[in-house]
């Protein structure tokens, strides 16, 4: 139990911020025009292109390592026999497999169509997904803080 | 899943920028800035922590629960109706008399619903008439007989006058709810439909050094700005107080001094400014063609070429463009070839790079020359290329190399790509399999494949699009080519496209006539290059889809690599604030371009509506047409993303919501019948339109590439040409009189009255025009009037009639001027020809005559009056 508890603090401390920088990608692109106070910053379209593109980049390459790192964690939780962790983590791994199955029609790896990003349903969407797994993640992240303490103590 | 149009999106907390309406002014500001990097609007790209100030508040959308779709299925309620109607199937003729007498006495309780509509006192007469209640399934005849223009926004007569015409600027409720809540509550779509760049024949064009904008929100200053006093004017989209420049104290019209208010931006809702250098990201560019054509034998055989040659040949001269206009050739096969017209050369030499794999540019100059200096080159060219290929065996298409090629060369400049292409492509990157199934065409189950096959084809668009690159694809093809992915490369970089099914110079002469007549508008049609478009409203209101050819830079940005005359943009709004505070809501359309004589434009477009705060004036204001337009739009967004039966089920629902919050507003309307006020008595109507489109509709044979072309149309045509596509007009034109007349630029035109779409309005005796927009059918009965056939079609009876007669002779007698009057009185307002077929009633073209009577039953669909029985049972769930 200890020993993937440690692994499940340190890959939530990994997921963190890479989760974060996804919803933040989004804000930005949300919001990134509504400051036209600022002229002097006022964008370029290249310029603003390939920011756009960069953004939605960054989230694609902040999918996979995602995926990967829970994937890899439940594995770890089936290996250490934690069903109940497993079994939290479950409904979560079904929803990335799905996700990932449905996604747009691509030829490289990735979720985010920058075509259709800028619809507000789609953007709306992944904003709310973003916040959720951030919820999900923070909490289990205490849950599994729990788990090794209370190992660690009754060992 | 609700199958149901999110029509009213989620909310998300966001960081209004101009809530502060604080009446300071900081006179250190000046409206137009100077920085170089200055585009159009006011983006913001900083690494700001903006997201900090952004709390997850989200709120998830409402949503009704989903009515069951047992659609094609029949309701025993169809079988107790009392005197159902007798459907006449076109495929029989149907020249029944029209079973509707029993309910074409007018409805009883007329002015007692009226006053069961509560909210009506002060309203005026106008929307006491389209609030009037329309029992539809009593009232058989709804159609307008003549063209009706879209409701006039509720607004006092300045600025009614001042407006912006209808034809570029429409919204689909021309009273704009006050809340969210409301608009909820009418269940209607809120949005623009947009016809920016269209052929104008009065544009006012300002020249002045600084163009005045609202410092906070950019707005450019337009007719519905308030003056406080000589010196500042106060923003009707950000209510911010700006000042007045000196500069636009003087009038340059009437040349007089300290009368803003008399400025042509002041008078005028549409309006061209030439921008200054801070409009600009790099001096404008020159107008810069590409040709890109498919030459194997498929092509060859087609005998496009031909066609496409002496065309370019005619229009040489006309092309849009400067003393700078560069073109350039580019063909393909299983190998590329270029062509050097370097200046001074005797002929055309041709470069073939036979590397599709890793295709490079053989040469760097001299591919794409001044068109003026290399003008007798380029003849030689055009005179020489349908011959080169004649003998040619290569069946091979490596459309994606040719593609990239064709990027690569564009790379520097920017400009238009256009492509012709006549099969699948089979060689290189983004070759394409055959994916249609036959014997799917006509299933009412659902239909594959109306997307992409890969996304090679919308990441070159990306790439075109960031180059300032637009690709026009003009399809020739007689077999399945996939269009769902090859659109791909228009769509996303603002081109258009143009499909030719069957494509042949000698079989298929209407179609032959049809290309011919589009290359012509095409090459000589105005462009713009290097585009953007941003729409900015009143605070409150904000965008929710895009919908047209474009990329979608930012929330209210779309960048254009190239704008036409003849593409139009739709657009879903969604109301994020209260506009309680305000009793006027504007839209402003801005486009900033390159024309092709190398001057920095921005056209921009005003439209200022009214906001209301009762239901019974937000359905009183609803514009049918706009509305319909745009449900279609979102119906193809849907049928794509999900699928075509979910599509068609949530067009149903919206009339039956729709219908609903009226019924549930009008609290004691007696249940029965079919009650809509006056502004949606055309709602169900159009929506079965809609239903049996090519690009929705189901269980009627379609191939594939069609229907995919037909939702293409649907996304970015402007909207009186999507209504012709959808609701075609029909007119009886053998017994048109000099009576009903409209007098035209001097010559009397005829004016028939309009039909419902319906067999039993034909007879045999007569001659019928229809009206698809892109397609036009004259009808003959058998029994027609002899002297019409003599007079107006050249021939002595009826059965001495060709059954393939495309066009109408002009002959010099009074019967075929007026016809031919008419006709070309009907052509005027549109840029583009449709094919013209004569259709004789006993030929197998009548097929395609019939399908557009979209009130009459088919074996897989609804008439329109089972289809307003469907929607009664619907709404009783």
């Amino acid at each position: 139990m200890s020993l993937t508890t440690v692994k499940g603090i340190l890959i939530s401390t990994l997921i963190f911020p890479r989760l974060r920088d996804n919803i933040i990608a989004f804000d930005e692109l949300k919001t990134d025009y509504k400051n036209p106070i600022d002229q002097c910053n006022t964008l370029n379209p290249t310029v603003d292109r390939v920011k756009k593109i960069k953004r939605v980049r960054l989230a694609l390459k902040l999918v996979l390592p995602e995926y990967l790192i829970h994937v890899f964690f439940c594995v770890m939780f089936l290996c250490a026999a934690e069903w109940l962790t497993l079994g939290l983590n479950m409904p979560l791994l079904s929803y990335h497999i799905w996700r990932y199955m449905s996604r747009p029609v691509m030829s490289g790896p990735g979720l985010y169509d920058p075509t259709t990003i800028m619809n507000a349903d789609i953007l709306a969407y992944c904003q709310k997904e973003g916040w959720c797994k951030l919820a999900f993640y923070l909490l289990s992240f205490f849950y599994y803080l729990y788990g090794m303490i209370y190992v660690l103590v009754s060992s | 899943m609700p199958k149901k149009f999110m029509i009213f999106g989620q909310k998300w907390s966001c960081i209004s920028f101009c809530g502060d309406s604080s009446s300071t002014t900081t006179g250190s500001a000046s409206p137009v800035p100077n920085s170089y990097e200055y585009v159009e609007g006011g983006g913001y790209s900083g690494t700001s922590l903006q997201y900090l100030a952004a709390p997850p508040t989200s709120v998830p959308a409402k949503q009704a629960p989903p009515f069951g779709y047992n659609y094609p299925t029949m309701h025993p309620a169809y079988q107790q109706n009392p005197a159902p109607r007798p459907d006449s199937s076109p495929s029989h003729g149907g020249y029944n008399p029209p079973g509707y007498q029993p309910y074409s006495q007018p409805f009883p309780s007329l002015s007692e619903l009226s006053s069961a509509l509560g909210g009506l006192g002060g309203v005026s007469e106008l929307e006491a008439e389209t609030l009037r209640p329309v029992n539809l399934l009593q009232e058989r005849n709804i159609l307008p007989p003549k063209y009706t223009p879209p409701p006039e926004p509720n607004l006092s007569n300045d600025l009614r006058k001042v407006n912006c015409s209808p034809d570029t600027f429409r919204c689909t409720l021309t009273n704009i709810p006050q809340t969210q809540a409301l608009l909820n509550k009418a269940r209607l779509p809120l949005g623009l439909l947009l016809h920016p760049f269209r052929d104008l024949t009065q544009l006012p064009v300002i020249t002045s050094n600084t163009i005045v904008r609202c410092r906070s929100c950019r707005t450019y200053i337009n007719p519905f700005v308030s003056f406080l006093d000589q010196r500042r004017w106060k923003r009707n989209l950000c209510y911010r107080v700006n000042d007045v420049p000196d500069e636009f104290m003087y009038n340059p019209v009437t040349r007089s001094y300290g009368e803003p208010h008399k400025r042509p931006e002041v008078q005028n809702s549409t309006v061209e400014f030439i921008a200054s250098s801070d409009y600009m990201l790099r001096p404008p560019q020159p107008a810069v063609y590409l040709f890109v054509l498919d030459v194997s034998h498929n092509a060859v055989e087609s005998g496009y070429l031909n066609v496409f040659c002496q065309s370019l040949l005619d229009n040489l001269e006309k092309l849009p463009g400067d003393t700078r206009t560069r073109i350039g050739f580019v063909t393909f096969d299983s190998t590329v070839h270029f062509y050097n017209l370097q200046e001074g050369l005797s002929q055309p030499q041709m470069l073939v790079v036979s590397d599709i794999d890793d295709v490079f540019i053989p040469t760097h100059d001299n591919l794409l020359v001044n068109l003026k200096e290399s003008k007798e080159l380029v003849k030689d060219l055009l005179n020489a290329l349908p011959g080169m290929f004649t003998h040619t065996r290569e069946t091979q298409s490596a459309l994606g190399p040719a593609l990239q090629a064709a990027y690569k060369l564009m790379c520097p400049t920017g400009g238009r790509v256009s492509v012709f292409q006549t099969q699948l492509p089979t060689l290189g990157a983004g070759l394409l399999q055959s994916r249609e199934d036959p014997n799917l065409r006509s299933s009412t189950k659902n239909v594959q494949h109306l997307g992409p096959a890969t996304d090679f084809y919308k990441k070159l668009a990306l790439d075109c699009s960031g180059q300032q690159i637009g690709v026009d694809l003009f399809l020739l093809s007689s077999q399945y080519s996939d269009l769902a992915s090859l659109a791909c490369v228009s769509k996303y970089s603002a081109g258009s496209v143009f499909y030719y099914p069957s494509f042949h110079h000698v079989h298929n002469t209407a179609q032959s006539q049809k290309f011919q007549k589009d290359l012509q508008r095409y090459l000589t049609r105005k462009i713009g290059f290097e585009a953007v478009m941003r729409i900015r409203c009143t605070k409150g209101l904000s965008i929710h889809t895009f919908h047209g050819n474009f990329f979608v830079r930012s929330t209210d940005l779309l960048s254009l690599a190239n704008v036409n005359p003849d593409s139009g943009f739709a657009v879903q709004m969604s109301i994020e604030g209260s506009l309680a505070d305000t009793s006027l809501a504007c839209f402003q359309a801005a486009l900033l371009y390159t024309s092709s004589k190398g001057k920095r434009r921005i056209r921009v477009h005003t439209l200022c509506l009214p906001v209301v705060s009762q239901l019974s004036e937000v359905f009183a204001g609803a514009d049918i047409q706009a509305i319909t337009c745009l449900l279609a739009n979102m119906a193809i967004d849907r049928s794509i993303s999900s699928s075509l039966s979910d599509a068609r089920d949530a067009l149903v629902n919206a009339v039956v919501d729709c219908l609903t919050a009226y019924r549930a507003n009008g609290s004691n309307i007696q249940p029965s019948g079919l009650i809509t006020p006056a502004a949606l008595r055309l709602f169900p109507l159009y929506v079965l339109a809609l239903l049996k489109q090519k690009a929705l509709r189901t269980g009627t044979s379609t191939r594939l590439d069609e229907r995919v072309f037909s939702m293409c149309e649907l996304k970015c045509q402007p909207l009186l040409q999507i209504m012709r596509m959808a609701h075609p007009d029909l007119y009886r034109i053998d017994n048109m009189t000099d009576q009903v007349t409209h007098i035209h630029t001097g010559s009397v035109i005829p004016q028939p009255h309009l039909l419902q779409l319906t067999a039993e309005k034909l007879t045999r005796e007569g001659a019928f025009l229809m009206d698809c927009g892109s397609v036009m059918f004259l009808w003959l009965g058998k029994c027609c009037n002899e002297t019409f056939i003599r007079d107006v079609l050249g021939y002595p009876n009826y059965a001495s009639l060709p059954s393939n007669m495309t066009e109408i002779p002009e002959l010099q007698t009074m019967y075929s001027e007026r016809t031919r009057a008419f006709i070309s009185w009907l052509l005027e307002s549109r840029t583009f020809h449709p094919a013209f077929h004569v259709v004789k009633d006993d030929t197998s073209a009548k097929t395609s005559f019939f399908q557009h009577l979209v009130e009459d039953r088919t074996e897989s669909a609804f008439s329109y009056y089972e289809f307003l029985l469907h929607i009664q049972q619907q709404m009783s769930k």
